[in-house]
C-alpha cells in the first residue's frame, strides 16, 4: 500500500504501477466508483476531466503515487495524484467502508482506460475502524 | 439428458470462426488498426476465437454505411420491415439449437436457459415488433373545422446501441427489434466479454437485411464504445450497463442533444409474506423456486432477486426450505442440459463476486450456504464458477445495497407490511421486485408501493414481449420490451394544415 495516512481510499502496488503507465498514455487520471448492473461496483478510470463532476458527487480522496524507478535505485520519481470520486447517494451506503483499488486480469467494460491492457481495476473493501471513522468525521 | 459437444470439438453443432472482423455495410471488414483481441470461453477459460479490436476509424466507417442505408430503409413500408423481422425470427428458429450452444459457449450460462429462454425470447421479440409496427398508427387532431394536425411517426435515422454481456443475443434483440421496426439504421457495439455470439447470429441472419442497416463494431469501451456514444452522427444512443458509464453516456448525449435510453441495473427485493407458508402446496413450491431464481443466469441479471425479505413469523421455516432448494441447484458443464448454473461470464466478474463475499463476511453477514468459488474438474477447472450463496444480514450492509451480479442473495426479515415496503424501497435502484402472497390485496398494495418498474407478483424472471421493462430511480430511463419502445426510436412529425381559403386578417 502506498498511502498510510488515515483515508477512505488506497491503492495496491500493482494498481499503482498500472496507473503510472496509463498516465503516460492518457495524461492525468481520475476514478469514479460505479454502481449498478454488469460492471457496476467497478472503479472507472478516465482521463482527468472526462467525467463531469458536480454536486451529486463526493471526493473520497486522492491516491498519492510516484512514476519512476524503484525506490531501491535511490532515484526519485515524479509524484502525481489520482482523485477518487463517488456519487453522493451511493456514498451514503458505502461511507462505513475503506476502499482499496486493486487490479486483476480480465476485461472490464464501460469506458475505463485500463481495459485494453487485459486487466481490470477492482475495489477491495474493509470496514473502517472506529478510530478511522472519528478522524474522518 | 444431452451434453452438447463444445464448439471446436468433434460432433459440435455450433462452430465459431477462428477470427471475426467487423460487420459493416453487409460484409466483414478488417479493423483499421489490424488488431484483434482474444475471446475466451468462461466455461474453460480457454480462447476460442479472436475478434476485431475496433477504434474511432472503424466506428466512422460503420456510421458511413449506416448513413448510406438509413434513408432508403426509413422509406420502406412497415409491411416490408415487418416481413424482414419475421424472416429473421424464422431463420433463428430454424437454427435455435446451434445459436443456443454458441451463446452458452461464449457467455457460460447453462444451455437449458439459452434453449428455453434466451433464444426463444429473442425470436418472439422480433415477431412482436413486426406486429407492433404493422399495428402502429399515427393520429390526427381536429383543431377546428378547417385546421387539422396530422402526426406521423418517422425514424430517427442512425442510432447507436451498446449491448451488455449477460444476455448477448437477447439484449441485442431488445434494442435491435424496435430500432429496425421503426426504420432506423444501427451501429451496434457488443460487450468485450461477448463479442462473437452476435456475429455468430449475423452469419445466420445477415443476408436478410439490406447492407448497412445493421453494423456491428467490436472493441473496448474506451476505444470503440466512446467514439460511438460521443459521435455527432447518431440521433440516439441506447445503453445497458452500470451507473458511471450511464452518466458518461448522458453527458456525451447532452453535448450532441440526442435522446438516450439507459438500463442501469438494480438491487431487486423479493418479498415473501406470511401467508406464503400457510400450506405446503404447489404455490409454496413455486415460491421456493421464486427465491432460488437468484441463481438464474448465475445471478448475472439486472433484476436478480438479490435481496430476499421474509416475514418474521415464517422466517426460519421458509428460509430452511429455501436453503434446501438452493443446495439442490446443480452446477456443472453449461453444455449439459441437466446443469442449472454455469460459469460467470469473465474472470473479472468472478473476482468481483469473491470480493463481495469478503466484504459481506467482514460486515458480519452470515454465510448460510455457498460463499466460495466452485472448483470443477477436467476442462472446466479453468472456468469461472461460484457456488450459489445465501447471506443473512441487514439491509444497510453493502451486500444488500450493491448489485453483485453473481449467484448471491442477501436475506433479512421484516415485521409487517410497512416494514417490508420500507426495506424494499431503501435502495438507490428500482428496476425489479418480487411479491409473493396468496392475498390479492396484499400483493396489489405491495406492487403499487414498491418503487420499481417491474413488480413480478407470484412469479419472477419472466420476460415476455408486451410487458414493459425499465427502471425507477437510479435504474435508468426508458421502457424496453414493449411497443412503447418504438417511441424511443421515432420522431413525431406534425403537419399542421389549414384547409381554409380565408386569411387570418392579421396582416
Amino acid at each position: 500500500m502506498t498511502d498510510d495516512a488515515v483515508s477512505r481510499v488506497a491503492v495496491t502496488d500493482a494498481a499503482a504501477g498500472l496507473l503510472a503507465r496509463l498516465r503516460r498514455q492518457h495524461g492525468d487520471l481520475m476514478f469514479h466508483q460505479s454502481g449498478g448492473c454488469c460492471d457496476g461496483s467497478s472503479p472507472m478510470c478516465y482521463p482527468d476531466g472526462d467525467f463531469l463532476l458536480g454536486d451529486a458527487d463526493v471526493h473520497l480522496g486522492d491516491l498519492l503515487l510516484t512514476d519512476g524507478p524503484p525506490a531501491a535505485t535511490g532515484a526519485t520519481g515524479e509524484e502525481f495524484t489520482v482523485p477518487v470520486w463517488m456519487s453522493r447517494a451511493q456514498f451514503e451506503y458505502w461511507r462505513h467502508t475503506h476502499l482499496t483499488i486493486d487490479v486483476v486480469p480480465g476485461r472490464g467494460a464501460g469506458f475505463s482506460v485500463e481495459a485494453p491492457e487485459g486487466v481490470r481495476f477492482l475495489i477491495r473493501s474493509r470496514l473502517l475502524t472506529d478510530a478511522e471513522v472519528a478522524t474522518l468525521r | 439428458m444431452t451434453v452438447y459437444a463444445a464448439p471446436g470439438q468433434p460432433g459440435a453443432i455450433a462452430e465459431y470462426r477462428a477470427r471475426y472482423d467487423h460487420w459493416i455495410g453487409g460484409e466483414y471488414v478488417p479493423p483499421a488498426s489490424g488488431q484483434y483481441f482474444e475471446n475466451p470461453s468462461p466455461v474453460t477459460g480457454q480462447t476460442f476465437t479472436e475478434v476485431a479490436r475496433g477504434n474511432a476509424e472503424d466506428i466512422e466507417r460503420a456510421l458511413d454505411a449506416a448513413h448510406g442505408a438509413a434513408p432508403a430503409w426509413g422509406r420502406t413500408s412497415v409491411t416490408e420491415r415487418a416481413n424482414v423481422l419475421n424472416r429473421i425470427a424464422d431463420r433463428m428458429e430454424a437454427h435455435l439449437e446451434e445459436i443456443a450452444v454458441a451463446e452458452t459457449w461464449e457467455n457460460g450460462k447453462p444451455v437449458r436457459e439459452t434453449l428455453a429462454a434466451d433464444i426463444p425470447l429473442a425470436i418472439d421479440h422480433f415477431r412482436y415488433f413486426a406486429g407492433a409496427i404493422r399495428a402502429q398508427e399515427g393520429s390526427i387532431s381536429e383543431i377546428d373545422e378547417d385546421t387539422i394536425a396530422y402526426h406521423f411517426h418517422e425514424p430517427l435515422g442512425v442510432v447507436g446501441q451498446i449491448i451488455p454481456w449477460n444476455f448477448p443475443i437477447l439484449m441485442a434483440t431488445w434494442k435491435l427489434a424496435p430500432a429496425l421496426a421503426a426504420g432506423n439504421a444501427v451501429v451496434l457495439k457488443p460487450a468485450e466479454q461477448t463479442p462473437a455470439s452476435i456475429l455468430f447470429l449475423i452469419d445466420i441472419i445477415g443476408d436478410l437485411l439490406p447492407p448497412g442497416v445493421l453494423n456491428v463494431v467490436n472493441g473496448f469501451g474506451v476505444e470503440a464504445g466512446k467514439p460511438l456514444a460521443s459521435s455527432s452522427r447518431i440521433r440516439k444512443i441506447a445503453f445497458t450497463g452500470e451507473t458511471t458509464t450511464g452518466r458518461l453516456i448522458m453527458q456525451y448525449a447532452s453535448q450532441n442533444i440526442i435522446p438516450v435510453t439507459l438500463e442501469l441495473g438494480g438491487k431487486s427485493p423479493n418479498i415473501f409474506f406470511s401467508d406464503v407458508a400457510s400450506a405446503r402446496d404447489d404455490y409454496y413450491d413455486k415460491a421456493l423456486e421464486g427465491f432460488t431464481m437468484f441463481a438464474l443466469n448465475q445471478g448475472e441479471v439486472c433484476t436478480c432477486p438479490s435481496r430476499a425479505l421474509i416475514q418474521a413469523d415464517i422466517y426460519d421455516q421458509f428460509l430452511g426450505d429455501a436453503l434446501e432448494r438452493t443446495k439442490a441447484v446443480k452446477q456443472g458443464n453449461p453444455l449439459d442440459t441437466e446443469t442449472m448454473i454455469g460459469a460467470q461470464a469473465s474472470n473479472d466478474q468472478l473476482e468481483k463476486i469473491l470480493s463481495y463475499i469478503d466484504i459481506g463476511k467482514a460486515e458480519g453477514a452470515r454465510v448460510l450456504t455457498g460463499g466460495h468459488r466452485a472448483e470443477l474438474d477436467g476442462d472446466l477447472a479453468g472456468g469461472y464458477y461460484v457456488t450459489p450463496t445465501v447471506f443473512e444480514g441487514k439491509n444497510s450492509m453493502r451486500i444488500f445495497q450493491e448489485e453483485i451480479f453473481g449467484p448471491v442473495v442477501s436475506v433479512t426479515e421484516f415485521a409487517d407490511f410497512d416494514d417490508a415496503m420500507k426495506i424494499a424501497n431503501d435502495t438507490l435502484y428500482g428496476l425489479g421486485a418480487g411479491v409473493w402472497s396468496r392475498l390479492g390485496e396484499t400483493a396489489y398494495r405491495a406492487g403499487r408501493t414498491i418503487e420499481a418498474g417491474r413488480v413480478w407478483t407470484n412469479c419472477y424472471h419472466a420476460y415476455p414481449a408486451a410487458a414493459a421493462f425499465g427502471g425507477y430511480k437510479g435504474s435508468g430511463v426508458g421502457r424496453e420490451n414493449h411497443k412503447m419502445m418504438l417511441d424511443h426510436y421515432q420522431q413525431t412529425k406534425n403537419l399542421l394544415v389549414s384547409y381554409s381559403g380565408q386569411k387570418l386578417g392579421f396582416f
